[in-house]
């Protein structure tokens, strides 16, 4: 195709966007409603991961080990334990780190401190803690050590006394995950055809002009073009109305969301990641309405 | 001389719910620069005729030569759009482009034949005044009356200097004194060598043409008359 071809498409596809106005303004709309759901869906997605990472990092599992193990067998230990997939993070205890943490955990308790200042010697063990990639693993890991060459040194592994919490919490992210996905995909879907039927019926009231300009000698391509080009302004005008509306919603919302997991400052989030959404959205609304146009009207260029 | 168009023992059946044959064994030819009438009743098959020469349908038996060139041999949309840049085409219905101007309607025509901006700001004007609209140049169809919609319809059929103009009942909607001036726009292309092919039912263009009238009835050729008039 000649450049010549190549702007005149262009040209007349900002033409008949600017000229069917009513038309425009609908479809815009129509695309905006899914992309605002569409991005909402992403959004929601890195909050949701974010939730359940933090709910996977609160999970962990300690070894305990018995008093007058050397510390090199311990670290000896940890290396190990490092070397597994299963292991995010191994981190050591000592049996004085331990101490120091106690007394900070119970610095408000002046009775505890005076009774444990009235032992001899230390009482807590050395340990190590455990945080595995995803917490289904916990239990090779515990079963590593339960029956690893290392054993005689374990006094106790707290995952057995915790497997039913740990167990549950891996259920409830599980579900979380899965319906999330679900949900995502649902409603990704609706959102797609809810866009494509707009485009499509966009193009099915230019049917007869597009069947006019194949009886007066155009090509499919030279037909199709400012179709193609009026479907990306119909994306790209929609996602930026998108970006331009979510930021004072996550302003509204944000609190909320705050309110319940701290963590989540959805506007802060959303601004600091604008140019990554907007440029996606941009993608994903340019590419809809293009892909969508180029759909739509196939069956009307067989003329 | 060779023709310019030929009819070659053509038939055209639809076959939906109900089998309808449109054009049953027709065999004619249009020589270069003829004015020809295909005339006859509403379904008689003057439309699926002009249909078959532009290769909006394909014919079921039989052959249509234009140029030379039978035109089920011609190789996808390509060289389908090239054989409709090769034929100026005006309907009944007007077919315009509702959202463009008079001038880019007819722009449009000459776009698709790959005219430069240059040549196409030259001969449009030209077109428009020789049909008698260089003062709508700017209007949008709707802001125009049936006989000037046509004459607009016929510019764009002719910007790009076609050597046959196909006209599908071009005075069908509109009031006698329109009809007259569109016909004597299509003799006056004609005298300029243009092959014209006319399908209509209007029995008071036909009997004042004076030309050749090719006859249809119930899909077949029933009278090809050099001087005709209207017999159905």
């Amino acid at each position: 195709m000649s450049s010549v071809a190549f702007q005149r498409i262009i040209r007349s596809g900002f033409n008949n966007f600017k000229r069917n106005s009513w038309l425009t303004v609908a479809t815009i709309t129509v695309m905006f409603l899914a992309l605002f759901v569409l991005q909402g869906l992403l959004i929601f997605s890195v909050v949701t991961r974010s939730v359940i990472d933090s709910l996977q990092d609160k999970i962990d599992i300690s070894v305990y080990f018995k008093k007058g193990v050397p510390e090199e067998e311990i670290l000896i230990v940890q290396e190990k334990l490092e070397t597994l997939e299963e292991v995010r993070t191994v981190e050591y205890i000592s049996e004085n780190e331990a101490l120091a943490r106690f007394k900070t955990r119970h610095s408000d308790n002046p009775i505890l401190l005076e009774s444990l200042a009235e032992l001899d010697q230390n009482p807590l063990q050395a340990s190590l803690n455990i945080k595995a990639r995803v917490p289904e693993e916990f239990a090779s890991i515990a079963s590593f050590l339960d029956q690893g060459e290392y054993s005689n040194s374990i006094e106790k592994i707290n995952y057995f006394q915790n497997k039913d919490v740990i167990d549950r919490l891996t259920r409830i992210i599980g579900s979380v995950e899965r319906g999330w996905i679900i949900l995502s995909i649902v409603l990704s879907a609706i959102s797609v055809m809810v866009a494509f039927s707009a485009i499509r019926l966009a193009i099915y009231t230019s049917r007869e002009e597009i069947g006019i300009m194949r009886l007066v000698g155009g090509t499919p391509s030279y037909v199709r073009g400012p179709y193609l080009v009026e479907g990306a302004l119909f994306g790209l005008v929609a996602a930026i109305m998108t970006i331009l509306v979510f930021y004072p919603v996550s302003l509204f919302i944000g609190p909320k969301i705050s309110s319940v997991i701290p963590e989540i400052n959805l506007s802060s989030y959303y601004l600091t990641n604008i140019f990554q959404i907007g440029g996606l959205l941009i993608i994903v609304g340019v590419g809809l309405g293009m892909l969508s146009s180029l759909i739509a009207i196939r069956r009307y260029l067989k003329v | 001389m060779e023709p310019h168009i030929a009819f070659e023992d053509i038939s055209k059946i639809y076959s939906n719910h109900v089998t309808t044959v449109a054009v049953e064994g027709v065999n004619f030819q249009i020589m270069p620069g003829e004015f020809i009438s295909l005339v006859g009743r509403s379904g008689a098959g003057k439309s699926t005729l002009l249909k078959l020469l532009i290769a909006e349908e394909r014919p079921t038996q039989g052959r249509v030569f234009f140029e030379g060139r039978d035109i089920a041999t011609l190789d996808g949309s390509q060289e389908i759009s090239s054989l409709r840049r090769k034929i100026g085409t005006v309907f009944q219905d007007f077919k315009l482009l509702s959202n463009k101007t008079v001038f880019e309607n007819v722009a449009f025509a000459m776009e698709v034949a790959g005219k430069n901006d240059e040549e196409i700001a030259e001969d449009v004007p030209q077109v428009l005044e020789l049909v008698g609209l260089s003062d709508k140049i700017n209007n949008f169809p709707h802001e125009l009356s049936g006989g000037e919609k046509q004459r607009v319809s016929i510019a764009r059929a002719l910007v790009h200097r076609p050597g046959v103009l196909v006209a599908d009942e071009p005075t069908g909607n509109l009031d006698p004194a329109n009809t007259f001036e569109i016909i004597r726009l299509l003799l006056k292309i004609n005298e300029i060598g243009t092959t014209v092919v006319l399908a209509t039912h209007n029995k008071e263009v036909i009997n004042t043409l004076d030309r050749r009238v090719v006859s249809l009835d119930k899909g077949r050729l029933v009278k090809d008359d050099p001087r005709g008039t209207f017999i159905l």
